[in-house]
């Protein structure tokens, strides 16, 4: 049978909150015995989406940030989730250079480090009701080793 | 947060953090920018040598930084970059606007 383990956090949106995210799903992920560039591409696909919830879905209001992480065989999930304003047109978001604040030096480049990141990247989101980020990737030594 | 910066004639270097996320981007931020006001700078040099983590955060100050200092005819460098960081760099497509060094400029060969 695969084995699957799973964790979930939930802390204020703070933005010295973000490096706690990380280090917890970064301790989280050793078990699956990843390189240390596995864990840099989870540890930068993570702290995009966190810093998204705090910046865009709060505003820097401080409401709660959800994180939660399993693993299946040898696949990550992150999820981070929040229950801010929402997007309303999902796909011009995860467009390259797009941002709603450029007035805040956003580069637009988030999503598109999440999806270089990792190996799948799923957003759904209601305008009013909050947005939900779910990550996926494939953690292992040996490439080829591992089959779906 | 003083140990972050040296000026140097025009020159401001800027010692980036462990870690340049957004929290940390924003004290570099403001930080940075009351130092190139009152000092006539015309460089900004970030030097990468205690930075492991970088995200969207970091290109977005970077970039504010070059746009700002660009009007004055200024130009940005980033120095002591490491692999990771110029994977971030390069993503993102700031290398085209800034002079990326592996080491300091006068040691080592442009990226
Ligand atoms: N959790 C969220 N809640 C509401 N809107 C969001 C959320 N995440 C992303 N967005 C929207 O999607 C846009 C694109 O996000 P992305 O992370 O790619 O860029 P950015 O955050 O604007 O800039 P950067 O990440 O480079 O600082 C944002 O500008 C924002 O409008
Ligand atoms: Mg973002």
């Amino acid at each position: 049978m695969e084995q699957t383990n799973e964790m979930m956090i939930e802390f204020d949106s703070r933005s010295c909150n973000e490096s706690f995210a990380r280090v917890a799903v970064a301790a989280f992920m050793t078990q699956l015995n990843p390189t240390l560039e596995e864990v840099a591409d989870v540890k930068t696909a993570l702290s995009e989406a966190v810093t998204n919830a705090i910046v865009h879905g709060y505003e820097n209001e401080i409401r709660k940030v959800t994180v939660t992480c399993s693993i299946a065989g040898q696949v990550l999930t992150l999820n981070v989730s929040d229950s801010g304003v929402g997007i309303a047109d999902i796909a011009k978001a995860m467009e390259p250079l797009f941002t709603t604040k450029p007035d805040t030096e956003r580069s637009g480049m988030g999503f598109a480090f999440m999806e270089a990141f990792m190996d799948d990247v799923q957003v759904e989101s209601a305008v009013g009701k909050g947005t939900s980020v779910t990550m996926k990737k494939r953690i292992g030594r040996i490439a080829g080793e591992y089959h779906d | 947060m003083e140990d972050f910066f040296k000026i140097n004639g025009t020159d401001l270097t800027v010692f980036l953090p462990a870690e340049l996320d957004h929290h940390n981007a924003e004290k570099i931020k403001q930080g940075s920018d009351r130092l190139i006001q009152n000092n006539n700078i015309r460089r900004i040099i970030f030097d990468f040598r205690r930075t492991s983590f970088m995200d969207s955060s970091g290109i977005g100050m970077i970039m504010g930084r070059y746009k700002n200092i660009r009007f004055m005819g200024g130009v940005v460098a980033a120095v002591h970059v490491n692999d990771r960081i110029l994977r971030i760099l390069t993503l993102s497509g700031i290398y085209k606007v800034i002079d990326i060094y592996e080491g300091l400029p006068e040691q080592s060969q442009m990226f």
